[in-house]
């Protein structure tokens, strides 16, 4: 009896690893193609959780439902936000662009508190309790949905950057951008999209936490260190390294905290962290700079 | 032509006339005021807020209901955020602008927070709910507190389990006991320890659970408890996290015989009955709770019912019945001391012996420590979202129902 207790921990880990590896896969991409390490990324998440919890709330529309049109509206913005503010920052120092957004990041954490107030806002989905009993394991529906739509929409973004002629052309500024600007390549609208679809990515995310956890404006600043912990486990710039670290943190989170100490759990995403930049710092799945 | 500047009889005369005048002044000052300036503080958002927001709207309601007793305040409400660094901040902030007592804080580690700034300005700190025994046992001058230690909510706590099983007539062999992690739940589990053992009860521990009351979800938490399969579940919540604990519950579709509060909030918060509907039905908390047949309960409730349509007292008793008779204690030293000096202030406010209150119990009184020793719990049971006391029976309105009725079907 004991294995599916442990089995059933590790599932739960899985399904809500997916989507933290949806999250981390936009901090990825970004830093992959742009080369600016989005340290606003988990403030942007808790947008797209409150836009949900809103649509939700005043609509009744489903946050699975709703994860789309606020990952369209995500990428909107990042393409805007990328074209009009964040292309004068590409050549220039790491600290400066530091500073632009972890200015974003707190300018977004305030506006959040002064529309919403501090307290967390559940959704109350109609099915939040239900479960499938599969065998001796109880999986919670809210969980596998997001997970499977994590992975639907991870799918897409792999088909996009594999087959279609705009992925391909941001592959290769991810290679060569000399190349790329050699060839005519528009690389200031590529890079425009790639942050726009690295928002996209954070926007369904958020709109999938929002059915597994209660939207408060604090939650930023942790889910941007946990997308950095997974992107860096993953391997930075790698997408399947994103989705593999997001598990791979799940899993031991909820493993650490069946075994050990839920309290303590937390702290093995760290452990997890340190032992790869010792033993293997381009990450699992990073390539070799 | 210049004046001289060296001082004559005339200078020296009017000099020592306004000296004396505003040595005089904090006596007359005294002697006029009428009203005690109180900073109420509370942690009206973040994780703590609900509990917090329902103390702030007996803070709210204090002053005519005092008044209406003989009591005079002026009261100035404060939110500390659910951040004891925030409260301490705050504190030093309302007594620079006046504040003569300090009322709160919910959290013990708040109003630690805050007892270091009160006893360092000699301002009278009250504290309306607040278990961590250190705030009365390290010593402070200018604190007082209204409200059980952890230790002695524990042990109410456990005695009742004890009758709670008679009553019932149940047969638990085992238990496990979840609490939350921080100051609050970390005293607890401190007093479990210490108390379990010798309490007398038929049932072993099986694990004691710690776990982070600010955590997304609590379904490694679920598990591993269900893993242990104990009959019954004992737990430290503190808000939000109560209604995390009974989602994963029922997810997870775990059902001891009953879900029991040795002490502690979380479980009788009206946001707690909101999200969960049918699913709040039935965890027991033994707690301290108001007496339905006081006069000035019942003058607080009449108070409380125009002041606030969407909340009921019967939920709100226990935070809104606090944090009223903190206040009351601050506003009778007052009364008694007939001054805002801190020490005579805080000598008054020592000395304190109300008998007509708003909680079940004797008069209130303090030990040298400060601390009120004589404050009963009762069983309170959610029954139909109501908080519903079941015991004592003397007390009781209801008898207590263990084992609790499955999640499934209650919709």
């Amino acid at each position: 009896m004991i294995w599916s207790i442990y089995l059933g921990v590790v599932v739960q880990g899985v399904l809500t690893g997916l989507v933290y590896g949806l999250m981390a896969l936009g901090l990825s991409v970004i830093f992959g193609v742009v080369r600016v390490v989005n340290f606003a990324h988990g403030e942007f998440a808790v947008v797209a959780m409150y836009a949900a919890f809103l649509l939700f709330h005043t609509l009744g529309l489903d946050p699975l439902v709703t994860m789309l049109p606020i990952a369209a509206t995500f990428f909107l913005v990042g393409f805007l936000l990328q074209a009009t503010l964040i292309n004068s920052f590409v050549g220039r120092s790491e600290h400066e662009q530091f500073i632009l957004l972890v200015g974003i990041a707190i300018v977004i954490l305030n506006g959040l508190l002064m529309l919403f107030g501090p307290d967390a806002r559940p959704a109350n989905l109609p099915y939040a309790f239900d479960s499938y009993a599969v065998g001796p394991l109880f999986i919670d529906k809210v969980r596998i949905y997001s997970a499977v739509a994590a992975l639907a929409i991870a799918a897409t973004l792999f088909c996009f950057f594999r087959y279609t002629a705009t992925g391909t052309a941001i592959r290769a500024c991810a290679d060569n951008l000399t190349g790329a600007a050699v060839v005519g390549l528009n690389v200031k609208r590529l890079y425009a999209i790639t942050f726009g679809v690295g928002l996209a990515c954070v926007g369904a995310a958020g709109a999938l936490m929002v059915t597994i956890a209660d939207a408060a404006p604090t939650l930023g600043p942790a889910y941007t260190l946990l997308a950095f912990i997974i992107v860096i486990v993953g391997g930075l710039g790698s997408m399947a390294g994103a989705l593999v670290g997001g598990v791979l943190i799940g899993v031991s989170e909820a493993l650490a905290g069946f075994i050990i100490q839920p309290s303590m759990k937390s702290m093995f995403s760290f452990a997890l962290l340190i032992a790869v930049l010792v033993l293997r710092p381009r990450g699992l799945l990073g390539r070799r700079a | 032509m210049r004046r001289s500047p060296t001082p004559n009889r005339r200078h020296v005369l009017a000099g020592a006339a306004a000296a004396a005048t505003v040595v005089a002044a904090p006596a007359v000052v005294r002697a006029q005021a009428k009203a005690i300036k109180l900073a109420v503080l509370l942690p009206r958002s973040g994780y703590l807020a609900p509990a917090g927001q329902s103390c702030h709207r007996g803070a709210l309601i204090a002053p005519k209901v005092l008044a209406d007793f003989g009591y005079q305040v002026d009261l100035v409400h404060v939110d500390i955020e659910s951040n004891p660094d925030v409260a301490r901040t705050q504190c030093e902030r309302v007594i620079n602008d006046g504040a003569q007592g300090v009322i709160g804080a919910f959290d013990s580690a708040s109003t630690l927070a805050m007892a270091q700034v009160c006893e360092q300005r000699q301002v009278p700190l009250v504290v309306n709910i607040g278990a961590a025994p250190q705030l009365t046992e390290q010593g402070y001058k200018f604190l007082v507190r209204n409200f059980p230690t952890g230790g002695q909510l524990v042990t109410n706590g456990l005695k009742l389990i004890k009758d709670l099983i008679g009553a019932t007539h149940i047969d638990p062999k085992t238990a496990v006991f979840l609490h939350a992690n921080d100051t609050f739940g970390t005293s607890q589990r401190q007093a479990m320890d210490k108390i379990f053992p010798n309490a007398g009860l038929p049932f072993r521990l099986l694990e004691s659970i710690a776990y982070d009351p600010k955590a997304q979800d609590l379904s490694v938490e679920v598990t591993k408890i269900r893993a242990l399969n104990p009959n019954l579940l004992l737990v430290v919540t503190r808000a939000a996290d109560a209604i995390k604990l009974v989602r994963d519950m029922v997810r997870q579709h775990f059902e001891p015989m009953g879900i029991i509060s040795p002490g502690s909030p979380g479980l009788y918060d009206e946001e707690f009955y909101q999200a969960l509907g049918p699913l709040a039905d039935y965890p027991i908390y033994n707690i301290p709770w108001a007496n339905p047949k006081g006069h000035m309960s019942q003058a607080l409730e009449a108070a409380f019912k125009p002041a606030n349509p969407k909340f009921r007292f019967a939920v709100e008793c226990f935070n809104v019945g606090f944090t009223f008779e903190a206040l009351l204690i601050a506003a009778d030293g007052f009364k008694r001391a007939g001054t805002t000096h801190g020490p005579e202030l805080m000598q008054a406010i020592r000395a304190t012996n109300i008998a007509d209150h708003v909680m079940i119990g004797p008069p209130i009184t303090f030990d040298a420590k400060g601390q009120n020793v004589g404050i009963p719990s009762a069983a309170v049971q959610n029954r139909g979202r109501t908080p519903t006391v079941v015991l004592p029976a003397a007390v009781a309105t209801m008898t207590p129902v263990l084992p609790m009725p499955g999640w499934q079907g209650r919709t």
